[in-house]
């Protein structure tokens, strides 16, 4: 069974984001990137499938800069056998990453797509529902457990109420959260042999998908700095304030 | 307990702008490994693995060090599991030749991550460092079969190393070794006792191979006389699986030390252990040498990483820490965390400037050790050779005195807390206390450069580093700009310090050798100082450059500002030694014992 999974490239976790001043987005020009943390669990979930017997090839894709390499790179590095670069300098929407993920599953064919629940940066948790629905594919969101039977996969999804165990039909989409896996620590040797793996660079046009922005940002701003707080006297004086200076009863 | 994060930023910068990652990637030994599309990926996953498997054992193996049960050495808990998560993740091998299992990388790249194991972990790095010096011993010096059977499976991590030299009468004076070599057929039995020998038993690996310096029976007295023997704790059978226990050789006890508990520092005994003959009869201590240097530079590494923690540890504090009232706002108004109080501002760049002026000299050296072994062209390796043979005492005795110095400060930074164990900056300080003193005491790389680096060429060497400084005292110049010309400033009269002492001591040597000696620390720790103001200066110029072309302006203006500083409030140091050298040693040397 062939697995597509989709790494994303996004600021670090340990990096504290600001705006910039004219509020046009966030400011990322230097800061420092890694794979998004969700998509990581994802090719951990991938190299696991193959290392048990259930996969026999994984592609990892990625779009947007052609910086995104190095994210394809360390996917390979942790045992993604090829990879794929979809390179565009505009601005990815959920929508046109599911759309650019439809087109590369009608060309390599796999039999499910994994991607993490969402990215770190936007926090959408909308491509692989978008995906599933392009493709008509079943979905398992949000796994903490995966089990890849004969045309089939047992999921534990991680859900408001706890855990929903699903049969899902394969091919599927399947987006997974954090506690599905530890990723592994990349060897050194792996580092080296990734660098001599495939990597296929096209553009969106390559696969005639519009990749245009639907929807415009008109501005960021950092959130509000924490106010110190005070003391009260007496309940009545918390009542008041809560009623007339913060306004939530 | 301290956290620690690679400084992935500064590292990058300084092996790409400063000490030519280029240049050495497009050697022809390494041109087949990208290097340079390598470099980052492979410093951002040692940065994971140190800060995330090894930093969080530091404080444990502190704490909970390692322990001598029934003459088996017990490591901390954690190490032996971190060791094979280590060797698996092939870092073991990172430097040693492919033909080995290893990776073949270059030192510019294996530094940074020898920094990290350090930084991260000294006691834990110890062992990979130890292990790394007896392959490389073993490669230049072993038998083929040597090679075969051993330098696979210790570049594996299968198997460690440790380097058995020191004596309860043979430490600084190798002369004096006792341990004596029987021949028995094929072998030799080694009789004798060792101390102080790092990580000299474990349970981390299944086998542990002691390069061991015994004398033959029929050998001259002195250093010409000692012989280099292969000790495995196992005995390896032809197949290379492991057979007998070497029951000749035992641990018979682990010192209580004033830091690195982690590390078992073990007295060996020798009673009839099995040893075999590596390399020629009574070329010992100059097969040592090739792990000696080695070493000595790895500890000049580990000054610079014990600072690092020290200066993370000491930022985070100073920046949680609320105390007092900012020097213009009005009492009561709000309290302020330290890093605002100007003094604290004083600590904390002493430390960023001075580690940030290692860490290039450092890499800088990495960088000579790599062209001088792989260069093509014979008078190239040559010239670096030579640069890099003057500088292994300085970095080692210059960056083991600023890791005291620094790590100091860090728990200064702390107060009272510093002072108490449990925020961890205690640690640092007890843990950089022994770079000074093994692989050679400061004073021995003193009288290593003073003694002879200095003068075996007529100081010609340093006359060439010299004339290096110049040249980019005139970049600055013609650069333009305040930061430049105060730092060309500087870094003017630091040079014409170096200069002045250099001058003294070659002129000094042959009529008083004593003065000479008792002024050569201060003369190691003026090199060392003007060295790195010469570094900071080339990363003046590359900011400089960066900043007009709008690129990380955070980065590389911080990186000026810290260059200034050096500048300003470490290199003037090199004035001061100047003048207490060019004093002369005579007021050291005066006193007849008895009036001490």
């Amino acid at each position: 069974m062939k697995l597509l999974v989709a790494v994303k490239r996004v600021v670090d976790y340990n990096v504290n984001v600001r705006s910039k001043s004219d509020g046009t987005g966030p400011d990322i020009a230097n800061a420092k990137m890694s794979m998004n943390p969700f998509d990581e669990v994802a090719i951990e979930e991938a190299v696991r499938l193959k290392e048990a017997g259930k996969a026999t090839e994984i592609v990892a894709v990625s779009m947007g800069l052609k910086a995104c390499e190095e994210t394809i790179r360390t996917a390979m590095a942790m045992g993604a056998d090829r990879g794929i670069l979809v390179e565009t300098d505009a601005q990815l929407q959920p929508l046109a990453v599911a759309k650019v993920l439809k087109a590369l599953v009608a060309k390599e064919q796999p039999q499910a797509v994994l991607l993490g629940k969402q990215a770190i940066d936007d926090d959408c948790n909308q491509t692989g529902q978008m995906l599933a629905a392009l493709l008509g594919w079943a979905q398992g969101t949000f796994l903490s457990k995966l089990e890849v039977g004969d045309g089939k996969a047992i999921v534990i999804r991680e859900v408001d109420g706890g855990l929903e165990t699903d049969e899902i039909k394969l091919p599927a989409v399947l987006t997974v959260d954090l506690r599905l896996n530890e990723p592994r620590f990349v060897k050194l040797p792996n580092i080296m042999k990734a660098k001599k793996k495939p990597l296929e660079v096209i553009k969106p046009a390559d696969l005639g998908v519009d990749v245009d922005p639907r929807l415009a940002y008109s501005n960021f701003r950092d959130p509000p700095k924490r106010q110190a707080g005070i003391k009260v006297k007496t309940v009545a004086e918390l009542v008041e304030k809560l009623k007339n200076e913060a306004k939530v009863i | 307990m301290t956290v620690y994060a690679a400084p992935l930023r500064d590292m990058k910068f300084v092996i790409k702008e400063l000490a030519g990652l280029e240049e050495v990637a497009a050697l022809p030994d390494y041109q087949d490994l990208g290097v340079t599309d390598v470099a980052d990926a492979i410093l951002e996953e040692a940065g994971k693995f140190a800060a995330e498997v090894l930093a969080p054992l530091n404080w444990t193996g502190d704490q909970d060090g390692a322990r001598l049960e029934n003459g088996q050495v017990i490591s901390t808990p954690g190490f032996a599991d971190a060791y094979k998560q280590f060797a698996e993740g092939g870092w073991n091998g990172l430097g040693a030749p492919a033909e080995l299992g290893g990776q073949g990388l270059p030192e510019i790249i294996n530094t940074p991550t020898y920094e990290m194991w350090n930084a991260s972990n000294m006691s834990f790095a110890l062992a990979p460092l130890l292990c790394a010096g007896a392959t490389e011993c073993l490669k230049h010096h072993g038998t083929e079969e040597q090679k075969t059977v051993y330098l696979p499976r210790m570049v594996a991590g299968e198997w460690a190393g440790t380097m058995d030299l020191t004596e309860p009468a043979a430490g600084s004076d190798l002369s004096n070794v006792k341990t004596r070599a029987t021949p028995a057929g094929d072998r030799y039995l080694l009789n004798g006792q060792k101390i102080f020998i790092t990580w000299g038993d474990h349970d981390m690996t299944d086998n542990i191979i002691h390069l061991v310096l015994a004398r033959l029976p029929d050998a001259p007295e002195g250093v010409k006389g000692i012989s280099l023997f292969l000790a495995p704790k196992f005995l390896v059978n032809p197949d290379g699986s492991l057979g007998a226990r070497n029951s000749g050789l035992t641990c018979i006890s682990i010192e209580h030390k004033l830091g690195i508990h982690g590390s078992a520092t073990c007295t060996l005994a020798y009673e009839d252990a099995i040893g075999y003959l590596v390399g020629k009869p009574n070329q010992g201590l100059m097969q040592m040498f090739t792990m000696m240097n080695e070493a000595r530079l790895k500890v000049g590494v580990q000054g610079l990483a014990i600072s690092e923690r020290g200066y993370q540890a000491a930022l985070a504090y100073a920046k949680e820490r609320v105390q007092g009232y900012p020097m213009k706002g009005a009492r009561g108004g709000d309290r302020v965390t330290i890093i605002n109080h100007p003094d604290i501002r004083r600590m904390l760049m002493t430390m960023k400037s001075q580690i940030e002026a290692m860490r290039a000299l450092n890499y800088v050296i990495a960088m000579h050790m790599d062209i001088a072994g792989h260069h093509p062209d014979p008078a190239t390796r040559k010239a670096h050779q030579a640069r890099l043979d003057l500088l292994i005492p300085v970095t080692k005795g210059w960056c083991s005195e600023l890791g005291n110095e620094v790590t100091s400060t860090g728990v200064q930074i702390f107060g009272g807390m510093g002072f108490v164990e449990e925020t961890g900056a205690a640690q640092h300080y007890r843990d950089a206390r022994i770079a000074a003193i093994y692989e050679g005491t400061t004073g021995i790389q003193a009288a290593d450069l003073a003694g002879r680096k200095l003068v075996m060429d007529k100081g010609q060497a340093m006359l060439d580093l010299i004339a290096d400084m110049h040249k980019v005292e005139e970049q600055l110049g013609k650069a333009g700009g305040d930061d430049l010309a105060v730092i060309e400033a500087f870094l003017g009269q630091g040079i014409e310090a170096l200069n002045g002492a250099t001058q003294w001591m070659l002129a000094t040597i042959a009529q008083d050798a004593s003065s000479v000696m008792a002024m050569s620390v201060n003369y190691l720790m003026l090199v060392g100082y003007v060295c790195g103001g010469w570094q900071m200066a080339r990363a003046a110029l590359v900011a400089q450059q960066k900043l007009a072309a709008g690129d990380d302006p955070e980065f590389h203006e911080a990186k000026l500002i810290t260059a200034r500083f050096y500048a300003e409030q470490i290199l003037p140091k090199a004035t001061a030694l100047m003048s207490a050298i060019k004093a002369g040693g005579r007021s050291t040397l005066a006193l007849a014992e008895g009036q001490f």
